[in-house]
């Protein structure tokens, strides 16, 4: 192993690194914004407001992050709509093709967390809030959400890490983040299994702090004593 | 008497899961301070009969009456009865004061905030107001010391104790009890009917479902004995329990003494 190439690349992987932060934290934060009206739908007693969120996420859990990112990198550059159109200046730079393709995959996903969240706050709990006079709304502000919460927290923050792995799929459209700088680095300097060990120590990192993240919010929110345990 | 409506009444409640008739026309009169025990056994449409006043179960037919001002209700899809006007069962929910088996007291909320919430929500009081009454409350029912607890660290009667203060904390004009000591261990459920005997002797309009029968024999002002969905025997605690006209009843009382 070659320590010192490591050492000396370092300062261009942690570039890679904080470009694989944005993508991620602005994926799961907008995800999660995106997410809670789309969970309270899937929720729904009723069918049509049940059922449209499904076809959205039928197709973004059904298709490979891959795919959907070559469909919005390369797929809408073909349309002379989009090229002309005012978006262009966003839809034409990779970050924001991976940005949205991520936020979108992740969507789905958090939402269908969120659904199951709201689905398992004990029916009880919900019946107090309206025996004590709070309307639909309330009830679901105050009580449901914030409970549901809890429950899917869990569930989240493995869908963080997921994401976290999943950029470096953003590779393939030219970014350099941690995977494509690993990349870009080997092609000079012909030693890949030195760059992508270390590549792989800064997403073992990274992973490790989200996971203690999580741990601290988990506990500050009182998951544990929330279910029961 | 046409001058004073009462406090809760329920004309001829209809209820039924499915092809099983749950409740097959029940009515009730509570005055204001009555205290109204409805015994039965296990399926005899107790607990459901309760949720159905306040719309935690939706009743096929009925009218529920509190204090003179009718509830509004429209047919559903179902059959069911539900809410025709959403402000207006809001406000008589908040109204009605429900205690549950299950206490259903909120966990990611202490103690104080569960009892705050709705008072702050649903009737508009500041914190500050809101807090005040609290605490008053957990005096009342001996939990004073425990307002910024979480209630998974308190025990069951701790717990119904709190939720009776949640409920409280709307000044309800009746308050319904739902098996309020059924989920708890033998030696708390004295300290759970003490405070239920407080809020009887203050005068307060309540409806008690329960299997504890001495003590609804001794803080009732009536009792209603239901039977397969209905009323098969109603009177003073004295009528019901000693000398009661129907042969169920009788046979009912004699095994839950």
């Amino acid at each position: 192993m070659n320590w010192e190439v490591i050492i000396k690349w370092l300062p261009r992987l942690a570039e890679g690194a904080v470009l694989t932060l944005e993508l991620v934290a602005i994926a799961v934060i907008a995800g999660l914004i995106l997410a809670i009206p789309m969970g309270i739908a899937r929720s729904s007693k009723n069918l049509l407001v049940r059922g449209l969120p499904y076809g959205y996420i039928f197709f973004f859990r059904g298709t490979p992050l891959l795919v959907q990112l070559f469909l919005v990198y390369y797929g809408l550059a073909q349309f002379d709509a989009v090229r002309n159109g005012p978006f262009w200046p966003i839809l034409r730079d990779p970050f924001w093709c991976a940005v949205i393709t991520m936020t979108l995959h992740t969507t789905a996903y958090i939402a269908e967390i969120l659904r199951g969240a709201i689905q398992s706050v004990p029916q009880g709990e919900i019946e107090a809030a309206r025996a004590l006079g709070m309307s639909r709304s309330q009830a679901m502000l105050r009580i449901i959400l914030p409970r549901a919460a809890r429950i899917g927290l869990p569930a989240y923050s493995n869908e963080v890490i997921l994401m976290l792995k999943a950029s470096a799929l953003a590779s393939t459209v030219t970014l350099l983040e941690l995977t494509g700088m690993a990349r870009t680095i080997i092609a000079r300097t012909y030693l890949p299994v030195e760059i992508f060990f270390a590549a792989g120590m800064f997403y073992l990192v990274i992973a490790y702090v989200l996971v203690q993240a999580f741990r601290l919010l988990e506990r500050w929110l009182r998951v544990d004593a929330c279910q029961g345990r | 008497m046409a001058d004073a409506a009462a406090a809760l009444e329920i004309r001829n409640l209809h209820k039924r899961y499915g092809d099983l008739e749950v409740l097959k026309g029940i009515s009730l009169t509570a005055h204001d301070g009555d205290v109204i025990s409805i015994l039965g056994s296990s399926g005899s449409g107790k607990s459901t009969f309760l949720r159905c006043i306040n719309l935690l179960e939706n009743p096929h037919q009925g009218q529920i009456i509190v204090s003179g001002e009718e509830l509004k209700l429209k047919s559903a899809k179902n059959g069911g009865l539900v809410a025709a006007d959403g402000k207006q069962i809001n406000r008589l929910r908040s109204e009605i004061g429900f205690v549950f088996q299950n206490f259903n007291l909120w966990p990611h909320m202490s103690v104080l905030d569960n009892i705050i919430e709705a008072p702050r929500r649903v009737l508009g009081q500041s914190k500050a107001e809101a807090i005040e009454t609290a605490e008053a409350l957990l005096a009342k029912v001996g939990i004073a010391d425990k307002r910024h607890v979480y209630p998974n660290q308190l025990s069951g009667g701790q717990q119904q104790r709190a939720a009776i203060a949640r409920t409280l904390a709307m000044q309800p004009k009746v308050i319904l009890f739902d098996e309020p000591t059924s989920a708890l261990d033998p030696e708390m459920v004295q300290e759970v009917l003490n405070v239920i005997r407080a809020l009887a002797d203050e005068g307060r309009t309540m409806l008690l479902v329960t299997h504890e029968m001495n003590f609804a024999r001794q803080v009732s002002s009536e009792v209603v004995f239901l039977h397969q969905g209905l009323v098969e025997e109603q009177g003073t605690p004295e009528q019901v329990f000693n000398n009661p006209d129907s042969a169920r009843c009788k046979q009912f009382m004699s095994s839950n003494r």
